[in-house]
């Protein structure tokens, strides 16, 4: 409810301001820049993939589908790092949920939804854990999903061992679930690849569109405000943690259906290629800005360079060497970006 | 006379064996401000976060409009109209002003669970409010706060204060890290929100700016108020002596010179 509201103050004061500069305008939608970045490298590729078919439907299934295994953890990762959190533990939740589907369904042979259940369940502990322990103890999100890195690895690798004897394990789905969770359909798209874009729609309007963006924004801007304004910043943190390690779940689950094994192979490539996609994406390593589409072209970026290298006469071993001069690329322009945003007109902030 | 919003009545706080304040008498009325003075570690921060709930008084009372409060957390005080705002409190400078305005209380539109943030009536409240402060600089709901001035992030989150519906503002040093113009244009808020009858508790250590918008001055030294007076009765270098500690300090000098003497012309050495 607003209070009286009656006359303006006495003082006209400077006439109103001249139309917002373009760099603020261009600010506001960071995910342009990835976007051109994308553009940019996919045209580098198509050229010098072209004769050996980067264009075809398989040439874009290869790179796409990579991008969706990538791209379904990136977005929470995403979120994650906008509320000033980081997640390092998917790298050992991936291969978690891939044993605990093979093992519940492979190897005891329990109904598809049940491995589900079982694999969902274990995510959801997993991410409450870390959610807990960085909101309990207050010490750095990468020391924390560091330790349920490591813990949850050895812990499958144990139960595995304890349970089946063995370290990787065959599991077949009943053709429901592998339509659902891992096939190739039109074009050779896994299906992983609907999961990533219904994925992105979805998170996209949790950021954008409801309050709870605004609450993720404000989260990684300052946590002290954040609180003060009443946010719940704890349970949105332990929420935030609880979807990454869904999603990685999630992501585990597609994988291993579709390829009709698991091992519990740490998948520590992940972990570096998610940081990766959601930073060249756009989103700020301290916190408090990103947004959904800028990951997602973020991802499709690293995915076309990782693959699309196969397709041109340059060695692979290049495509390292891109990635990492496009992330050191990405993180200087995100950091001018925010130092636009941030020091237009306000010179003796002291913070 | 009515009664004051906001009134301490021998408050005493300590923490564990340290006192911190000490029989701390204080009121404030609707459409006045009150500054409260006080050098580094006289206990200003700690009489703020009593005032707006964060510590509970040892002793002694708080009144709102004459009657007994207590407050249990910051939130409750929020809800009954305690707002404080601290230097750049409130503001996220990566995003934009109506976002800014509406954290924590963000409209909506839509059903159900499809609750969408309603931008563009974030955007429209929120600059209104603020023009209303005499910032007609800002015109677009969509701008980062970050590209605000610091003056005007101030004045920013004071309107959301005032939007919410409170009739007591804290300002914790709100033009410290200000430049002269800076400063002026906080000054100018502060003197809005009194017009509009909001009871103000302005805390700063520059005494120039306290004498620019004060009605009502207090001025804490170790945790105790030193001296408590209307505009007008002290000059602007009685003041500045009352919060460096008046008489001590004049002590200080005079045995600093006297060890001098007597010692061939050496400071005292550090102990």
């Amino acid at each position: 409810m607003t209070m009286e509201t009656t006359s303006q103050t006495s003082k006209p004061a400077r006439p109103a301001a001249t139309p917002s500069f373009s760099i603020g305008a261009l600010f506001r939608r960071p995910e342009v820049g990835a976007f051109m970045g994308m553009v940019l490298v996919f045209v580098f590729f198509a050229y010098f993939g072209f004769d050996r078919n980067f264009l075809s439907p398989f040439g874009t299934s290869s790179w796409v589908n990579m991008a969706s295994t990538i791209g379904i953890i990136a977005i929470p990762i995403g979120f994650l790092m906008i509320a000033g959190e980081l997640d390092i533990s998917i790298g050992a939740m991936v291969p978690a949920a891939k044993m605990s589907m093979a093992i519940a369904c492979g190897y005891y042979g329990l109904p598809f939804v049940v491995g589900l259940l079982i694999t969902f369940g274990i995510a959801f502990v997993v991410g409450w854990i870390n959610g807990m322990l960085v909101t309990r103890t207050n010490v750095p999100s990468l020391i924390v999903t560091l330790a349920t890195l490591f813990a949850v690895s050895g812990l499958t690798l144990f139960l595995s061992l304890l349970l089946t004897d063995t370290t990787s394990q065959a599991l077949t789905s009943p053709p429901v679930a592998k339509f659902i969770f891992g096939d190739y359909h039109f074009w050779g798209f896994q299906s992983s690849v609907f999961w990533w874009i219904a994925i992105a729609a979805v998170l996209y309007y949790v950021l954008h569109m409801s309050p709870w963006g605004n609450w993720i924004l404000a989260l990684g801007g300052d946590k002290e405000s954040a609180r003060n304004a009443g946010i719940p910043i704890d349970k949105l943190k332990i929420s935030l943690f609880i979807l990454t390690a869904m999603a990685a779940a999630l992501s585990g689950v597609c994988e291993t259906v579709l390829s009709n094994s698991a091992t519990t192979t740490t998948n520590f490539a992940l972990i570096f290629n998610c940081i990766i996609a959601v930073v060249v994406g756009g989103v700020l390593l301290t916190g408090g800005f990103g947004t959904v589409a800028g990951v997602f072209f973020g991802t499709a970026t690293l995915a076309i360079v990782q693959q699309g290298i196969g397709y041109t006469p340059f060695d692979r071993n290049l495509s390292s060497l891109i990635i990492g001069v496009m992330l050191l690329i990405a993180v200087l322009m995100n950091d001018t970006f925010r130092n636009m945003a941030t020091s237009m007109s306000t010179s003796k902030k002291g913070k | 006379m009515t009664a004051p919003v906001l009134e301490m009545r021998n408050v005493d706080k300590s923490f564990g064996p340290i006192d911190v304040l000490h029989e701390i008498n204080l009121k404030v009325h609707a459409g006045e401000v009150l500054c409260l003075l006080g050098d580094n570690g006289a206990g200003k921060s700690t009489l703020i976060r009593t005032l707006s709930g964060v510590h509970k008084p040892t002793r002694g009372e708080m009144l709102m409009d004459g009657e007994a409060v207590n407050f249990s957390n910051p939130k409750q005080a929020q809800q009954m109209g305690i707002a404080t705002v601290h230097q750049f409190g409130g503001t996220y400078p990566l995003m934009s002003v109506g976002r800014n305005f509406f954290v924590g209380a963000e409209p909506t539109k839509g059903w159900g669970p499809f609750k969408v943030f309603d931008r563009q009536k974030a955007n429209a409240i929120a600059v209104d409010a603020v023009q209303k402060f005499g910032i007609t600089r800002i015109t677009d709901g969509d701008r980062l706060v970050g590209g605000l001035s610091g003056g005007e992030r101030q004045s920013l989150a004071i309107a959301r204060a005032v939007h919410f519906g409170a009739r007591v503002l804290i300002l914790d040093e709100p033009t410290a890290a200000l430049g002269v113009k800076q400063a002026a244009h906080v000054l100018r808020i502060v003197n809005e929100a009194k017009r509009r009858g909001l009871a103000v508790i302005f805390i700063t250590h520059q005494v120039m700016h306290a004498m620019a918008v004060g009605d009502h001055f207090a001025v804490l030294i170790r945790g105790a108020i030193a001296a408590d007076f209307r505009k007008g009765d002290k000059s602007r270098e009685e003041i500045a002596d009352l919060m460096a500690g008046g008489e001590s300090m004049a002590d200080l000098e005079a045995s600093i010179e006297g060890y001098m003497e007597t010692h061939e012309g050496h400071p005292p050495p550090a102990h």
